[in-house]
């Protein structure tokens, strides 16, 4: 594999010395550059699924800033390489600053969003550093090749390996899994531990610095730059077909679709068919989002991977999972007090005040719209509270992102299963650890779920996708994802909804089992034999206030617990 | 500062540009409110309207007027084609962004090819006349312009909002598993609003015919500030587009008369920004 790579890597370097025709030259360089965009395209919108309209103007951005300072003002344009991908990136954190902070902005709005920076920026250029008529870049060539159009080949191949290698390295990394933890749902992600805002500013930045860097280069190749052809709509589209041809859920996917549509594109355009070619384009377009969503490459893996007798990783024994057997201390783990939360007017959560000890399981109870999923949501951070304070082993949660609160050691299930949709079952197990409070590499977090499959029985399902579970499975997958955390303090929300009797033993059995291993759980649930079997002791919701708490078979005779299930008694 | 004649003008111009962006925008916000769909070929049906009836006035001499009857049901049929084409692959909202841009490559691939690249401009009793109202000037095809987006939009609103038909259909937007439950056909409204918005493409086209020069690339000159229409109107919206359309239209016609004209795209995309950014909840 090394060996080929390096074969591969001297054959590329020795084209512009090979005494080829200037044809050969021009073909690769834009091939490659092809393979810069798309892939740099990817590791954004492909990844973490912000589709971006936008790549066209990051760029622009990159191909007027080397013709500014090189072609107007005589820099040596090696130097401005390097400022045409920082200006790229400085333009895409401010915009990324602004808009991955608004929750709803995401899919075709965000496409939408980057269109218009594209037509804002080449208005402005057009104005200004343009002034109409377009900018002459004519700049010496270092002598390093026979000819001029050899050296930028090789900075283009040099920009593609960067590119190629980026795209990789966050692929196998944490930093890739989260983005696409993202893609699938980010506010689980958030949950889980992914810092989001983050990862996305991160993704947003390296896919701008590399268009931008291809944009400077680019300008040197054109030697005469115009708003029209620079900021063209067509180039963020290629990008995206490109990526969407080739598969956008793998590190070479936009690679193989930008050389697919390169050289089909030139196939057209070398004869009097560009007309033909743009349809051809449009035609693929349309085949590939309907027929094959995955992409060519996406395809072809998944061939290959049902093919392949799944792995299996090392059978988890019990000295795998050291644990300190916590009893139930009595000491308080998590506070809350006077917490209140409203959306629009219903006062979901009134002045909660609740107390969960350290080694017990407590149960959380209520009747329908009591606020017992709202107030899990406020302590896991998903939504803020107006009021009151939450304090974790003494830290005050209330205004902490999310991530910050997975990472204290705090994990939750959601009642209607949330798994991430296109990662395999391991992937979603392994995806907590890699985020929790110790910060595994991929390799131990995927032991490290191999452990939480056996224990919930999902082994042979490890390289599944969710939706190839049932209900049944996918509860057990949420527990499993939840347990991965490691987890202090763990949310259960109604596990046992929708189960079979028997299921539901099974289930009892392994948050049991769980209690063991030392979390404390909040548990929450209708089905009161568990509560009553299960719990230590018993906290009341009722119409966002805690109306009792203590032991269980009391707090159930309590007359305002009655009355909250029942309904008072006329007489 | 230009004067006063100057800024009349531009306020009256970029009112009947604006209803023209009202106009394409009314097809594209039925199709994106109340199916989901966001529809980029909308531009490129527009177009070839434009041309198709282009084309029967220039050769089979045609009054453009008479061109709707064939051009406004052709394009009926269009319209519940590409519905039937969405629904038949269950094509996501975004990805009917990327489907339907891949339609306008083919459709102006198709246009280029049959009436090659270059400019066109429909020859019309209509394009001549024009009227002097004290230092303005006023023209038909811009006044057409008006009246179709007027009467349209306010046409759509009055059908959703007063029969039952318009209350089916806004009950399918909302929830249409339950509006199927209640006896609504929700399949055949998607049908009759996808086949409507692409007749009013097809009105757009004539307009477009009427009034401005058709060139292939065209198509995506328009993309942008309807889309802030749009998008500044409401979703689903009848008559939200042709006011948004209006106000974009006249800011952006006296932006270019205070700055140079060059500067005009950034009013429009500058405001799409905007509500993006400030108003997100309301495209959810």
């Amino acid at each position: 594999m090394k060996i080929t790579l390096a074969v591969c890597a001297v054959v590329l370097c020795a084209v512009p010395f090979a005494g080829l025709p200037a044809f050969y030259e021009t073909f690769l360089y834009l091939l490659l550059s092809a393979i810069v965009l798309a892939t740099s395209w990817n590791v954004l919108s492909g990844y973490s699924g912000y589709f971006s309209f936008g790549h066209g103007a990051f760029f622009g951005v990159g191909v007027y800033t080397t013709a500014a300072l090189a072609g107007k003002l005589g820099w040596p344009f090696l130097w401005t390489l390097p400022l045409a991908a920082l200006a790229a990136t400085v333009l895409g954190v401010a915009l990324g600053a602004v808009v991955f902070r608004v929750r709803a902005l995401r899919g075709e709005l965000f496409a939408l969003l980057t269109l218009a920076v594209t037509f804002v920026l080449s208005t402005i250029a057009l104005n200004t550093v343009d002034g109409g008529p377009g900018i002459q870049v004519m700049v010496d060539m270092p002598k390093v090749t026979p000819t001029a159009s050899g050296f930028l080949y090789l900075l283009m191949l040099g920009s593609a390996a960067l590119t190629l290698w980026t795209a990789y390295a966050m692929y196998h990394s944490r930093f890739g899994t989260g983005l696409f933890a993202i893609h699938d749902d980010e506010d689980v992600a958030e949950v889980m531990g992914v810092p989001t805002y983050r990862f996305k500013l991160a993704a947003f930045a390296i896919s701008c610095a590399l268009a931008g860097l291809a944009g400077g280069i680019h300008a040197i190749f054109v030697s005469y730059v115009t708003v029209a052809e620079t900021f063209s709509i067509a180039l963020a589209v290629n990008v995206v077909l490109m990526s969407a041809l080739g598969g956008t859920r793998h590190w070479l996917g936009p690679a193989v679709g930008a050389v697919v549509i390169t050289v089909l594109l030139y196939a057209f355009t070398s004869g009097d068919a560009a007309v033909a070619g743009r349809a051809l384009s449009g035609l693929i377009l349309i085949v590939v989002i309907v027929a094959m969503p995955a992409g060519i490459l996406g395809h072809v893996l998944k061939r290959f991977r049902s093919r392949q007798v799944p792995a299996r990783g090392a059978p988890a024994r019990a000295e795998d999972a050291p644990r300190q057997v916590a009893k139930a201390s009595g000491e308080a783990l998590l506070v809350v007090r006077g917490v209140a939360k409203a959306f629009k007017g219903v006062q979901a959560l009134d002045r909660v005040d609740l107390e969960v000890r350290r080694g017990e399981i407590l149960g959380l109870v209520g009747p329908n719209g009591s606020g017992k999923s709202t107030l899990i949501n406020v302590v896991s951070g998903h939504y803020a509270a107006d009021r009151g304070s939450i304090r974790f082993e003494g830290d005050e949660l209330v205004g902490k992102p999310a991530h910050r609160i997975a990472r204290a050691g705090i994990a939750r299930t959601y009642q209607i299963p949330r798994p991430f949709p296109q990662l395999t079952v391991l992937q979603n197990i392994a995806l907590p650890p890699m985020f929790g409070q110790v910060v595994m590499d991929r390799v131990a977090a995927e032991r490290e779920a191999w452990h939480w499959l056996e224990f919930t029985s999902l082994g042979d399902k490890a390289h599944q996708y969710p939706g190839e579970l049932n209900l049944h499975q996918r509860k057990f997958l949420e527990l499993a994802r939840a347990l991965a955390a490691r987890p202090k303090l763990l949310f259960l929300d109604e596990v046992l909804s929708g189960l079979t009797p028997g299921e539901m033993d099974g289930a009892l059995r392994l948050v049991r089992a769980i209690r063991d291993q030392g979390a404390t759980i909040v548990f929450v649930e209708h089905v009161m034999r568990a509560v009553m079997e299960l719990t230590d002791r018993v906290a009341v919701l009722t119409y966002g206030r805690a109306i009792a708490e203590g032991v269980p078979a009391e707090v159930m005779r309590h007359p305002d617990v009655v009355s909250a299930y029942l309904g008072a008694a006329h007489v | 500062m230009p004067s006063a004649t100057l800024l009349g003008q531009s306020v009256l111009s970029g009112i009947f540009i604006g209803s023209l962006y009202g106009l394409l925008g009314l097809g594209l916000s039925l199709s994106w409110g109340m199916l989901r769909q966001v529809n980029l070929a909308h531009f490129a049906l527009a177009f070839l309207g434009g041309y198709v009836t282009f084309q029967l006035a220039a050769v089979a001499k045609l009054d453009p007027f008479v061109t709707l009857a064939v051009t406004a049901p052709a394009f009926f049929a269009l319209g519940t084609a590409l519905h039937w084409f969405l629904k038949r692959f269950s094509v996501t909202l975004l990805n009917t962004l990327l489907v339907t841009f891949g339609l306008t490559s083919i459709i102006e691939a198709g246009i280029q090819w049959f009436w090659t690249a270059d400019f066109h401009r429909m020859e019309s009793a209509y394009a001549a006349v024009r009227w002097k109202v004290g230092p303005l000037f006023v023209s038909l095809p811009d006044l057409l312009t008006f009246g179709f987006a007027l009467t349209l939009s306010l046409g759509v609103w009055g059908v959703l909002r007063f029969t039952n038909l318009g209350k089916a259909i806004r009950a399918t937007t909302d929830d249409a598993p339950i509006a199927a439950a209640f006896g609504v056909n929700e399949k055949l409204l998607g049908y009759l609003v996808s086949g409507l918005a692409a007749s009013i493409a097809a009105v757009a086209g004539l307009c477009l015919a009427l009034n401005h020069t058709l060139a292939p690339v065209q198509i995506y000159a328009w993309m942008g500030v309807v889309f802030a229409a749009v998008m500044m109107g409401g979703l689903g919206s009848p008559v939200g587009p042709l006011v948004a359309g209006i106000v974009i239209g006249v800011s952006e016609a006296l932006t270019m008369a205070v700055t140079a004209p060059t500067w005009g795209p950034l009013v429009s995309f500058s405001l799409l920004i905007g509500i993006i950014l400030f108003r997100p909840a309301r495209f959810s």
